[in-house]
Order: C-alpha cells, then structure tokens, then sequence
C-alpha cells in the first residue's frame, strides 16, 4: 500500500515534469486560429507543420543548427585533446607544482564569465576576432578543457605504469606512448568528455550571445533567447521555436544517455 | 639518474602549454583586465579614467545592487537547497522503493523524466516556460479548467510574483542533476549497513537520516557546492524570462553587470559588480572545500 503510494507520487512528479514539453508540442501543431478559439490546452485538431515551417524559414534555422554543430564539434575535439595534453603532463608526467597547475585550471572553470565578458568582448573587436565561430570555439575550448584537465588528471593518476614502462623499454618516446598507450587505454573517459564538452558548449548562452550578434555567426539558443527577448511572436510560433531548441536536445540526450549519466557520476566524486 | 628524472619531467611541461597558453590568453588576462577596469570609468570607448575605489563605493551604496543579491539568494535556495533536500528523498525512493519492489527498469525510466529538463538549453527552458507562464497561457488556463481560475497571476508580468515564477522554473531545471548524482552514490554505498538497520527496526525515515544521507554526503556536497555557483551565475534564464523585470524585482548581480557593461555603457561600474561576484564565488568555493575536508576527516 505504502509502496504503491511511493510510486503513484513519483509517477505525479514525472508527468508534472513532462507536462511543458506535452504543451509545447501540442501548441507547436496547431493553427494560430485554433489556438486563439481553444487555448493551450486544448488537442490540435488539423495538425499542421506551418508553425514549424514559418519559424525555421524566419531564423533560417538550418543555419543555426549548422553554426551550433561547427562550434559545439569543434570544441569538443579540441578540449579533449587539450584535455588529454594537460593531464599527460600533470598526471603521469607528475611534473612539479602540478597541484597549484590543477587549482588554476578548477579556479578558471569556476569564475564567472560577467568577470572575462567585457574584456573578452573588447579584444575580439581588437583581433578582428568580434562575430566569428572562432572566438567561440577558443574560448570555450579552455573552458571545457578546464573541467577536462580535473576530471582526467584523477583518472591518469591511476594510470597502470607498467604498461608506460614496458613502451618505453621498447623505445616509445614521450609522444608515442601517449598516442599509442595512453589515449587509446582512456578512450571511454575521452568519450564521456566529448559528449559533455558538446552538449555544454551546445547549451551555453551567454558568451555566444555577447560575441555573436549575425545572423550566419549565431547558435540555435541565442537565436531563440534573442528572438524571445523582441517579443515580436504569436504563441503557436513560440511554441514552434521551443520545439525545435527541445529536438536537438532530446536527440543528444537519447544518443548519449548512457554516457552522460556514467559521465556525471565520473565527474561528481573525484 | 635524479638528473634524469628532473629532465624526464621538464620534457613533460612541453605537454603544457597549448593548455597554459590558453588559460593566461582567455582566462587569467580578461579577468585581470575586468579588475583593473573595475577601478576605472569608462565608456568602452576611448580612455579609461582613474577613478580608485569609487566604483566599489557606489556600488555599496547601490539598492539595485543590494536587491539583486537578495534574489541571488532566492535563486540559491531554487536552485541548491530545495533541489538537494528534495533530490535526496526522490533518489532514496526510487534507489529503495522502486527500484527494489518495482525493478530499476521503473527507477530509470522515471529517473529519466525527471533529468529531461537538465539537457535543455536554459534559454529553451525559459521560451518554454515564458510561454506557459503568460498571462493566457498554459498555466492559467490550466487552473480555470480545474477550478483554480482564482489563482491565476500575471506570473512573470507581476513583481509580487514574478520571482517565486522564476523559482520555480528554475527549480524544474535544476531537480535532475542531484537525483542522478545521488542515484549513483547509493548504488555505491554498501548496502549491507543499511540492512542491519532494517533489521534493528529503524522506520524508512530513520534509515533515510542516518544511514543514507551519511553515506552519500561527498555528493551532497559537491551538488550543494556546484549549484550554490550555477545559482549565483544564472544569467540566461532571467534574460529570457523577464529582462530583470518587472521593476527590477527579479535582477541579479550576473544580469545587473551586464546591463551595466552593453546597455547602460557603464564599463567600470559593470566591472565591480562582476568582480565582487567573482570574489563571494570563490570565497564560498574555498569556505565549501574546508568544511568538507573538515567533514571527511572527522
């Protein structure tokens, strides 16, 4: 009985955080003349796509989608391999001050982007840089390789070093040990890196707003927030354009479930 | 061979300094460069100007200022305490209840509901929820069906409410992450003190509080501590939900700097107010890692 009760309550839970996503995609099929006669809560009659249709065309959607996979894509990559460099050196090379090394990578992955914003903003013009998917993909390539470097100097601490030992009784340098030994052993990790580097530079908001205002430079969520933000849409189409920035995101989240949850647990307790 | 050594260790700090580079480039520099403007009036273009400490003097005397650090604090009870408190029970009943009578097929599927709204954008959140909270959406027509018309707000147009709305949301999103980190800590702790509390006759409470929450308390700190900062740097939330509106009743530090910084043009005072927040972060950062160090030892 009281099980029973446990599991009703949670099942009550589960729906009420499901019920936006049911009322956004309810709202995104209807016909801006249905939705004006029977409100949000009400099924759609004619399913239509013209919501959709309308909003992919007025943001040129496909666009952002392609900026938001460059400049997530290129960032994953790139922190995992800065990543994989740093903890080479911290953690099996245990070079020395490697603890306060550590410290400056954590403490750069907490402050706040408000304390780097203005300047960041202000040398991108300077460089040239203002507008374009690289000062992006610079930026946050450090700032995701900052948590990598955590997450992956504990993992290489325990890194068997007989298997180094016996490459290098073999003649492997430095470089070929890690290429050969070391990324190939630690690949899963690598792995979960990549997919939380993607999907957090995916989500990010604030830096891409400040440094990308065109059109042809800006990602799915700053053209949304921004377009939000004008207040310029009627209510079928908002839900629309909820829609598609939910879609992607529900696909990484099915692609990569399991990674991500074995991930954040890796990344929690270390 | 402790020359070797040496060598072998220097050839390593090769390794460094793509990362190194970076972090001094993007980081280390644009951060010294916001303190030094901190103490400066500017405009973003031309010369700063000297001005000492009177940014931080102004901004001490600031009431927005002051306000929007009182809703920070209501944003940290949203985003860490309540999701904590409530992520704990939520874990401990799937962990126990479900997935030991119901089978953890049930406990993930349900895990996975309540984690979906970790993976959105914050700005989809909030369009999503901008949307549902007008005043003739989703909420409040929602409430006229079952009766409730009566309660219906203006919840993001009302300063009264308008920062409980933004709890709220807020809260949606943030549930997911301290159930899945907590779900993972009870499958490793040991299963077998939880048992022999069973045994002695302790209530499912009982067990909850002095076994459970326990053994999992490195996580329960490290979600405590990751969410206290999410919850002082929200930013893309507020922006797409109210602007810091209405009437400023639902600004914080992070939106307030950068209104200063790119549409009032107040560079230097923009500065401060994200300095002063970098401090307090940093500050709880170090305070959190003490007292649980403390905590590990005892």
């Amino acid at each position: 009985m009281k099980r029973h009760a446990v599991l009703w309550s949670l099942i009550v839970l589960a729906v009420a955080m499901l019920a936006p996503f049911v009322i956004v995609v309810l709202n995104a099929l209807k016909t801006p003349a249905q939705y004006a006669s029977d409100g949000p809560l009400a099924l759609p009659t004619d399913i239509t796509f013209q919501g959709l249709a309308d909003f992919w065309n007025r943001v040129d959607f496909g666009q952002k989608l392609f900026n938001s996979l460059v400049i997530s894509g290129s960032v994953a990559v790139l922190a995992v391999v800065v990543s994989v460099l740093n903890a080479y050196a911290l953690g099996i090379g245990r070079i020395r001050g490697r603890l306060w090394i550590l410290i400056a990578f954590l403490v750069a992955n907490t402050l706040p982007q408000e304390a780097m914003v203005y300047p960041l903003y202000f040398l991108a013009k300077e460089t040239g840089l203002y507008d374009t998917q690289l000062s992006v993909i610079i930026i946050f390539t450090i700032i995701q390789a900052a948590f990598g470097t955590y997450l992956l100097t504990s993992t290489y601490a325990e890194f068997p070093h007989e298997l180094i030992e016996a490459a290098r009784i073999d003649g492997a340098n430095k470089w070929q040990v890690l290429v050969r030994i070391v990324v190939p052993v630690s690949r899963p990790t690598l792995g979960v890196l990549f997919v939380f580097s993607f999907i957090w530079t995916w989500n990010e908001f604030f830096l891409p707003l400040v440094l990308l205002i065109s059109n042809d430079t800006q990602t799915v969520p700053v053209a949304l927030g921004v377009l939000q933000g004008q207040r310029l849409m009627d209510a079928t189409m908002t839900s629309a354009s909820a829609l598609l920035g939910v879609i992607p995101a529900i696909v990484f989240f099915l692609i990569f479930q399991r990674t991500l949850t074995r991930g954040i647990t890796a990344g929690a307790v270390k | 061979m402790i020359t070797r050594t040496i060598r072998e260790r220097g050839s390593y700090l090769l390794f460094l300094i793509p990362g190194a580079l970076l972090l001094i480039a993007v980081v280390l520099v644009p951060f010294l460069m916001n303190v030094g403007i901190s103490f400066t009036r500017w405009q973003g273009v031309g010369d700063p100007q000297w001005t000492g400490l009177d940014n931080y003097t102004r901004l001490f005397g600031d009431s927005t200022f002051w306000s929007s650090f009182r809703h920070n604090l209501a944003l940290v009870v949203a985003m860490a305490i309540l999701p904590t408190a409530a992520g704990l029970v939520i874990a401990a009943a799937l962990f126990d209840v479900i997935g030991k009578r119901f089978g953890p097929r049930a406990a993930s599927v349900l895990r996975a509901c309540v984690y979906l709204p970790q993976v959105l954008p914050v700005a989809v959140a909030g369009i999503v929820w901008s949307w549902i909270l007008a005043p003739r959406g989703a909420l409040n027509e929602f409430l006229g069906l079952v009766g409730l018309g009566s309660l219906g707000q203006n919840w993001l147009g009302d300063p009264d409410v308008a920062l409980w709305s933004v709890m709220g949301v807020l809260l949606w999103i943030q549930l997911g992450y301290p159930v899945v980190i907590f779900m993972a800590g009870l499958q490793r702790a040991d299963p077998s003190l939880h048992e022999a509390a069973e045994l002695d006759g302790a209530s499912w409470w009982g067990r909850f509080w002095h076994v459970t929450v326990p053994q999992i308390r490195p996580e329960v700190f490290v979600v405590l501590l990751t969410c206290t900062i999410a919850a002082l740097k929200v930013f893309g939330p507020i922006y797409v939900l109210t602007r810091g509106g209405p009437g400023g009743a639902t600004n914080v530090p992070s939106y307030f700097s950068f209104q200063n910084f790119f549409e009032k043009t107040q560079v230097g005072y923009g500065a401060a107010i994200a300095t002063v927040l970098t401090v307090l972060i940093l500050v709880l950062t170090a305070v959190f890692l003490k007292v649980q160090n403390r905590g590990e030892r005892a």
